[in-house]
């Protein structure tokens, strides 16, 4: 296997993008990215896309050579393959576009992840079919109910508080204030978290990531060829994927996302590091308590002591451990099967020290990104 | 929808799920497949009883569109006495649900395909 | 030996008071409640229909009866509120039963009594031979149009017979009594029924429940005197305590069946939850008189002895209990729980 590095990033502005269609948005992204790293477009060798569901936020399928296409790509007649793992979609992307490098198949490969979804009204509906719909959906449980039944649990078996919750919404808003393309740019206080209105109970507004378009690209390349693009190439140590039972009733324990936990130990195993080697993480805090539970998985604190992290200031942009410097899906906003690429545009920022007012110290960056209720987790470790 | 609701009408009417005759381990919804044996195991169609207990739950206050009318409803994740867990409406007042508490299964309206389309029918689970 | 071999009854937990209906159309709830004999009728919640209600109350029964639900042989409905206008509420009950494919069924609709006449059609299969056990059900959550007066007394609620040879209470006998009386009607496709007023009292309900009690006490050669209870049809609590006048029955014999003063009027399963409460208290040897009656009009008159099967059978809890157990709603509530308003 051949080592990996990102060579070019890019990423559109999240939200609620109303002027701009699934096809604008995912060239706004792609432009940025060939510009980033110098391409002209003929290089490309494959493109991956992750997208979770086209086909009921736009009505259109297809959709990787449609990328393809509005990339300017047609004439190359390259391959493109849509990704599709729910809201982990983007990160399994990323790990077929590394796989597809590191066999040495290509030299050159797109990974995208593009998702609009204010085309229709149901955008949660559609996100909460990443659950198990005949099982867990059509039994009353959407996304958030799940995610607020793994809080109780949590909350009640270790002492996890609502405020902890509200202290990972507050510290990804405050982080976002930082970042220019992120969904929401302004501070939250503590209060404002903790009185928003419950959705699910115990989990509140604050506590819910906003579904939002938007697409982000990253380019990968061989290490040989990656230098001949960029002196800052950011490599790929290890990028891991598991899968666990799609319900949460048929969990081991539904307060272990054990998809996780596999994962990121095979991640370390194969990168060679500790968790305590990460100096700087992209989680997936689809709800807050994810992003608390994850601090557990991914063996940053023992299990049921992940809220020790927020309370302590330890995740904060100028804590030992940085979390979702970018805003994270809270405040960043999510895109669907556009944040596992999200979060590798991220890394790769902070890595180069191209972060902006938001940059970290750190050598070894982590992302997590999870598929409905864990059922897909894929885990990358980044370095200089 | 109409096929896909009707092929598991016998599961969602009576808690009908799947039981390991290898390992012992009971499934709902049902099974093919015991995920711990894999092709040793030996899965046998298993009615459960209906009782359980309630291990986590929310009060849900945005939630999917058939339950709208009963706002805020709650659904529990309930560990059934045979051992297998479900995801379930709980039909009952918010400030009675406790960790623990005994439920049972009872057999209740879920939603319908608008005024002009089928009625979907289903398990929920009351206090004990 | 043909009779009922378990029963089970259902009612809604929701209750809603004549004073809280009285508020919202400006009647005066004392005088309504003194007219009616009713203080307060169920509500079925938004997630209860028909065929929940036919459920609930069958899987009663048959865990009562601790009979394998494949020897069930057949499931006839009776409501006047079934679900579907076309679709069978009985092929929902028998699948939510577990009894199998191979069953006889229909829907039956005639007013307040279809519960009953799927008495007397499973009766008729047993004797016959054709079935072992059959199912009958009597269930509705009934209509009424915002400010008529059957809004005061509509309710809901079902009740379940298991009908074959090992019985708890004998059908010594029944007999029915039909005639063209349009005295109270639903019009295909309307959500509310409509009726003649003072029309449903002597020509229809006294005339065909009396007649249908005759004819019986005559064929079986029996008195008033000679049963311990009798429930007939309640529309409100004055007609059955009127009735049973006219035909000589005491208010001591109809007292346990009278439940409507605190269910309202539950249509089909009206006077057959009046007969399972009488059930969840008779004693081997006793002797139950129930007449129910349809709009439209019939009545069909049973005469029950009771068997010493009774005393081995679970009768908790009982409808008397249940009916206490209840959570009322106000006006605003029950609208949305009926879906009295147009959604759009
Ligand atoms: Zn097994």
């Amino acid at each position: 296997m051949r080592r990996v590095a990102i060579i070019g990033v890019g990423c559109s502005k999240f939200g609620e993008l109303w002027d701009m269609g699934f096809r604008d948005i995912v060239i706004s992204a792609g432009i940025e990215a060939l510009e980033d790293a110098g391409l002209e477009g003929r290089e490309i060798e494959a493109v991956y896309a992750g997208n979770m569901s086209a086909g009921r936020y736009i009505g259109q399928e297809h959709i990787a050579s449609l990328i393809a296409d509005y990339s300017g790509l047609a004439e190359l007649h390259v391959p493109c393959v849509r990704v599709e793992a729910g809201d982990a979609s983007g990160g399994v992307a990323l790990r077929q576009a590394y796989m597809a490098v590191a066999s040495g198949m290509h030299d050159v490969v797109i990974a995208a992840g593009a998702e609009k979804v204010t085309d229709v009204p149901n955008a949660m509906e559609i996100l909460s079919s990443s659950a198990d719909v005949e099982w867990e959906v059509f039994n009353g449980a959407n996304l958030p109910a799940l995610y607020a039944m793994i809080a109780r649990m949590h909350m009640k078996r270790f002492g996890t508080k609502e405020e902890d919750l509200a202290m990972v919404s507050v510290k990804n808003h405050k982080n976002a204030t930082l970042n220019p393309k992120a969904m929401f740019r302004r501070e939250i206080s503590l209060e404002t978290a903790l009185n928003s209105p419950y959705v699910a109970e115990p989990l509140k507004l604050f506590d819910c990531a906003p579904i939002c378009d938007g697409a982000s690209v990253v380019i990968l390349a061989s290490e040989e060829v990656a230098r001949r693009y960029t002196d800052t190439p950011i490599y790929i140590k290890a990028c891991t994927q598991a899968s666990d039972y799609m319900a949460l009733h048929s969990r081991r324990d539904v307060t272990t996302m054990d998809a996780v936990v596999f994962a990121s130990r095979e991640a370390y195993r194969i990168a060679k590091i500790e968790p305590k080697d990460v100096d700087f993480a992209e989680v997936h805090d689809s709800f807050t308590i994810a992003e608390i539970i994850a601090y557990e998985d991914l063996g940053f604190a023992k299990k049921g002591e992940g809220a020790k992290l927020i309370r302590e200031g330890v995740t904060a942009l100028d804590g030992d451990l940085p979390v979702n410097t970018s805003g994270g899906l809270k405040a960043f906003g999510h895109a669907v099967g556009a944040t596992g690429i999200r979060q590798a545009v991220e890394i790769a920022l902070q890595l180069r020290g191209d972060a902006g007012k938001r940059q970290v110290d750190g050598e070894i960056g982590l992302s997590l990104n999870i598929g409905g209720t864990g059922a897909t987790a894929v885990v990358t470790i980044f370095s200089r | 929808m109409l096929p896909k609701f009707w092929r598991k009408i016998r599961s969602r009417y009576n808690l009908i799920g799947s039981h390991c005759e290898n390992c012992g381990s009971y499934f709902y919804p049902p099974r093919n497949i015991c995920p711990k044996c894999r092709r040793k195991g030996k899965v046998r169609e298993v009615q459960f009883s209906g009782y359980g207990k309630v291990l986590s739950w929310s009060v849900v206050h945005d939630g999917v569109e058939n339950f709208w009318l009963s706002k805020p409803y709650i659904v529990a994740l309930i560990e059934l006495d045979e051992g297998a867990k479900i995801v379930a409406p709980l039909d009952c007042n918010p400030d009675e649900v406790r960790e623990g508490m005994r439920v049972k299964a009872v057999f209740r309206k879920f939603g319908e395909d608008g005024e002009d389309g089928i009625i979907y029918y289903g398990t929920k689970f009351v206090p004990v | 030996m043909v009779g009922i071999v378990s029963y089970g009854t259902y009612i809604p937990k929701y209750r809603i008071k004549v004073e809280e209906i009285a508020r919202i159309w400006g009647e005066n709830a004392d005088v309504l409640k003194k007219g009616l004999g009713v203080e307060q009728k169920s509500v079925p919640s938004w997630d209860e229909d028909t065929a929940t209600i036919a459920v609930e109350c069958a899987r009663e029964a048959l865990r009562r009866a601790k009979i394998d639900p494949k020897r069930i042989g057949a499931v006839f409905v009776g409501s006047e509120s079934h679900p579907y206008a076309v679709k069978p509420t009985g092929t929902i009950v028998a699948e939510a039963l577990g009894i199998g494919n191979d069953y006889f069924c229909a829907d039956l609709e005639f007013a307040c009594k279809a519960g009953t006449t799927a008495m007397q059609i499973c009766y008729a299969m047993v004797k016959a031979g054709l079935i072992d056990y059959g199912i009958a059900i009597g269930a509705d959550t009934s209509q009424s149009r915002p400010g008529d007066p059957l809004e005061y007394t509509a309710g809901a609620g079902g009740a379940c017979f298991i009908v074959g040879r090992d019985c708890i209470a004998e059908i010594e006998g029944t007999f029915s009594f039909a005639s063209d009386t349009p005295d109270f009607w639903r019009r295909e496709g309307k959500p509310y029924p409509s009726h003649g007023g003072r029309f449903t009292g002597q020509p229809a309900y006294f005339r065909h429940i009396v007649e249908a009690t005759k004819g019986l006490l005559d064929k079986l050669g029996l008195r008033p005197s000679d049963f311990d209870y009798a429930v007939f049809h309640q529309p409100n609590g004055k007609f059955p305590i009127r009735v049973a006048q006219i035909l000589g029955f005491t208010k001591d014999q109809i007292k346990q069946g009278l439940v409507v003063p605190y269910i309202g009027n539950t249509y089909s399963g009206s006077s057959m939850i009046g007969l399972a409460s009488v059930l969840d208290v008779a004693k081997p040897g006793e002797r139950i008189l129930l007449t129910s009656f349809g709009s439209g009009a019939g009545s069909d008159a049973f005469s029950f002895v009771v068997t010493d099967r009774i005393e081995g059978i679970e009768r908790n809890p009982k409808v008397l209990e249940k009916i206490k157990e209840c959570e009322y709603v106000d006006y605003g509530l029950y609208v949305k729980l009926r879906r009295k308003i147009r959604f759009g």
